[in-house]
């Protein structure tokens, strides 16, 4: 076990017995909108931070796993992993509610875990296989779940920005009071298409909450080369986005920082930014030259600021027993294990799939 | 010295026009600037200002009076100025409308004509393919709540081209939305409310703004489906004009057909007539997969009989004899069907009998009825205004010679628009665009009276 990470939000204890890191209000940077409450972090209870905990070390093991399964040859074409930006999706989904839509880029891995689909139909994707979630027809840039209301894995930066904007005008035309969570990285920030979604958000105060995961490196440009302004959270100013700079690395953190977001727009009043300032560990696919940034700056990362690590600390502080933790450890492999032995098992597509599902039935004829 | 006051042209394809209003009475005095009439088309109105001094002396059509051809004369204006040049300029006749654009050859508005299949036995009434493509959206709107219409001008401008007149009246903002101008956002938006369970039409003003948004169209609408298994349709409809409209030059003239045509994911739909444009409209928007709609600005005020009949529908995928022949086949779609029936009558006159096929549908595409055709005429030639190389012709060619070479007594010939950038004058323009003697001279080449140019 690594020593105790110095982290932004280091756990120390407060009043009433419970532990808390460091008031995650800190972590919370408002770019404009109402001035900061002074609440006290709604800190969640032990239970929910365990199940953040073996969420976000789902998300982990599962990622190794993929890395692995890649350097054997059973992943092929790109493979983008998730490893240190656990904490984003994790507390995004934990305050969202039933029947909120989630969409993002092709990092995705995470996301799918995260919206409860099944990490035996997402691993048997990435080897494409009959029983991954795209039937093996769409790998690990492209699944979906209708039934978890997943909208992709998409392959084109930023084109899941106008289309997380169409499931937000879905919303707001059934009136279901469900929200759009659409994630994007810094990458993809600037592309036009961004700007043309800001706009119509505004424009018609449809819920949608953009999550920019800023992990500081669009393949291998860093933001201060590729973005011109300070803060990406700035960047729906123009159009009275109101917008959030948040600490991505801490979960707990994320978690506030989504529900207000949420909140405001299950409330009608449009759209929110939040840039999750956070890092990727791995490099951008499995081809990554790493010559961009030095070891020494992911190392202190790791080292510094993993949001498993950080909670992990703060439940011990919180007088969880080691063995809890533990066991969730294990259970989290069992899991990895076995999805990777499903995807190894799991047939190729039979050839008659190539054919199929190219265009639906049902038209006047 | 009296000058003529001259019906104006509001808009590159328009022909003729309406006189709405008359602001002023023969022997009013007018001053350069003030508004003496209102004229309107089906999609546009203006004011008309007097450009001199004087006093009306005539007014040649009245209020009210409808299809007045674009260059007549509509009143005369005395300036009081005396005569100082030769009795030739008298004659002179100098126009209020300084650019009076040239009119196309074709006349906007036919008599109706009847292109419904013959199945239908119902009433029939003449409607503009203008007409017919607003009464189907309606319709669709008023059967499926959650069918919307969005786009550029569709809403309180009532459509860039008119089509989506009166909608916004019956259907209110939240159905029928204007968009700003962001072409790729709001395809993207309309992809996204098509995952999420309702069913978009997304306008174009044109499909050649629609490049702006080909990557949502292509990789998100019509590769989801098959990515996700077959869990995610995308039932959306993309439509507005295509191809060339009236001197409007290379930016704003280009058939894309074979742009959509050649992606598999989509539908592609291009009806000539009105009753196909309505029948195929709704038929799209039914549709469980993304469907891009070409239409065709020209085409717009043409008038055909279409069935009275909430639910007329016309299947995608099926083509149209829309004249019998025996002697060499024509296929075409959109304006080009209009041309080919001409130059059948044409060819005709020579004793050269076509069949014309109106594609009405480019994906899927009713190989069979086409080759049946070919196997009975012997000889095949494909129009289209797009550019020839990889077009809609060069597909057909293709799976014409693959499937019934046996039968083919000359090689498929290809009527396509030239291999260049839609050119601007009026002289060029018209020898980019294939025309109806285009059309015979290739029937006399595959008949053998021509020799191969």
């Amino acid at each position: 076990m690594a020593k105790a990470p110095k982290t932004t939000s280091k756990a120390k204890a407060t009043v009433g017995g419970k532990s808390t890191a460091t008031a995650t209000k800190k972590n919370i940077r408002r770019v404009q909108g109402r001035p900061p409450k002074n609440i006290v972090p709604d800190y969640p209870d032990t239970n929910t931070m365990l199940d953040l905990y073996e969420q976000m070390l789902l998300i982990r093991r599962f990622e190794e796993k993929a890395g692995q399964l890649y350097g054997m040859g059973v992943i092929g074409g790109f493979c983008h992993l998730y490893i240190g930006q656990e904490a984003i999706v994790v507390g995004m989904q934990s305050v969202s509610k039933e029947g909120d839509s989630v969409i993002t880029s092709y990092r995705d891995h995470g996301h799918m875990l995260a919206c409860g689909m099944t990490a035996d139909g997402v691993m048997a994707e990435l080897t494409g296989r009959r029983d991954g979630y795209s039937r093996g027809k769409g790998g690990s840039m492209h699944m979906f779940s209708c039934e978890k209301n997943f909208f992709g894995g998409h392959g084109i930066v930023a084109a899941q920005v106008p289309i997380g904007l169409g499931l937000a005008f879905s919303h707001q035309y059934r009136n279901t009071g469900g929200v759009s969570l659409t994630y994007f990285g810094d990458g993809a920030i600037n592309q036009g298409q961004v700007y043309e979604s800001f706009n119509m958000a505004a424009l018609w105060k449809l819920p949608v909450v953009f999550i920019i995961e800023n992990n500081q490196y669009g393949m291998g440009t860093s933001v201060s080369r590729a973005a011109a302004g300070r803060d990406l959270a700035d960047r729906g100013k123009a159009y009275g986005i109101p917008g959030m700079q948040v600490d991505g690395m801490n979960v707990l953190a994320v978690r506030e920082a989504g529900a207000e977001a949420m909140a405001y727009c299950r409330d009608g009043k449009g759209p929110f930014i939040l840039e999750m300032q956070t890092y990727r560990y791995r490099g951008h696919s499995m081809s990554d030259p790493a010559k961009y940034r030095t070891r020494e700056e992911v190392d202190a990362m790791r080292k510094q600021r993993d949001p498993i690590d950080a909670l992990r600390e703060i439940l011990i502080n919180d007088g969880v027993e080691n063995d809890k933790i533990k066991s969730l450890d294990t259970k989290v492999k069992a899991i990895v294990s076995k999805a990777s032995y499903f995807a190894l098992e799991s047939p190729e597509p039979d050839e008659a799939e190539l054919w199929t599902d190219v265009i639906l039935e049902g038209g006047v004829s | 010295m009296s000058v003529t006051i001259t019906m104006p042209a509001l808009s590159p394809t328009m022909t003729e026009g309406k006189l709405a209003k008359w602001f002023v009475k023969v022997g009013d005095d007018v001053r350069s600037g003030d508004v003496i009439a209102e004229i309107e088309t089906d999609k546009a109105m203006m004011e008309v200002e007097a450009l001199d001094d004087g006093k009306i002396t005539a007014l040649e059509v009245d209020e009210g009076e409808d299809k007045i051809a674009v260059g007549s004369t509509i009143a005369v204006l005395d300036t009081g100025e005396e005569v100082v040049s030769t009795p030739d300029d008298d004659q002179k006749s100098v126009s209020e409308t300084p650019n009076p654009t040239p009119q196309p050859s074709a006349p906007a508005s036919k008599p109706a004509e009847t292109f419904v299949s013959s199945s239908y036995s119902g009433a029939l009434s003449p409607l503009s393919v203008r007409e017919a493509l607003r009464d189907a959206m309606a319709e669709e709107m008023r059967r499926d709540e959650s069918v919307f219409l969005m786009g550029e001008e569709v809403g309180e401008y009532q459509g860039a081209y008119k089509v989506s007149q009166g909608l916004l009246d019956e259907f209110g903002a939240r159905r029928v939305v204007d968009t700003p101008i962001t072409e790729m956002g709001f395809a993207g938006l309309g992809v996204g409310a098509a995952f999420g369970e309702l069913r978009p039409i997304i306008e174009f003003m044109t499909f050649n703004f629609a490049m702006q948004a080909i990557d949502q169209i292509i990789n998100s609408a019509a590769k989801t489906l098959y990515m996700s298994g077959g869990q995610m349709g995308c039932p959306i409809v993309f439509r507005g004009p295509n191809g060339a409209a009236a001197r409007v030059a290379a930016q704003h003239s280009q058939c894309f057909a074979s742009w959509y045509a050649h992606c598999p994911g989509l539908k592609v739909v291009a009806p000539w007539s009105a009753a196909d444009a309505k029948g195929l409209l709704k038929a799209a928007i039914r549709d469980p997969n993304p469907v891009i709609f070409l239409e065709n600005e020209v085409l717009y005020g043409q008038s055909f009989d279409v069935p009275d009949d909430d639910d007329w529908l016309v299947p995608i995928g099926k083509a149209n004899i829309v004249r019998e022949g025996t002697d060499v086949t024509i296929t075409a779609f959109s304006i080009m069907v209009g041309k080919a029936l001409e130059a059948a009558e044409v060819l005709a006159a020579k004793g050269i009998s076509a069949e014309v096929i109106d594609l009405r549908s480019l994906r899927p595409l009713d190989i069979d009825t086409i080759l049946a055709s070919v196997k009975k005429t012997n000889r095949f030639i494909s129009c289209e205004e797009g550019f020839p190389f990889a077009g809609i012709g060069a597909e057909l060619s293709a799976q014409v010679s693959e499937k019934a070479f046996d039968w083919l007594d000359a090689p498929p010939l290809r009527v396509a628009g030239a291999d260049v950038p839609m050119p601007y004058a009026a002289n060029l323009e018209a020898l980019a665009l294939p025309q109806v003697d285009t059309i015979v001279q290739a029937a006399l080449e595959v008949t053998y009276q021509k020799e191969r140019g």
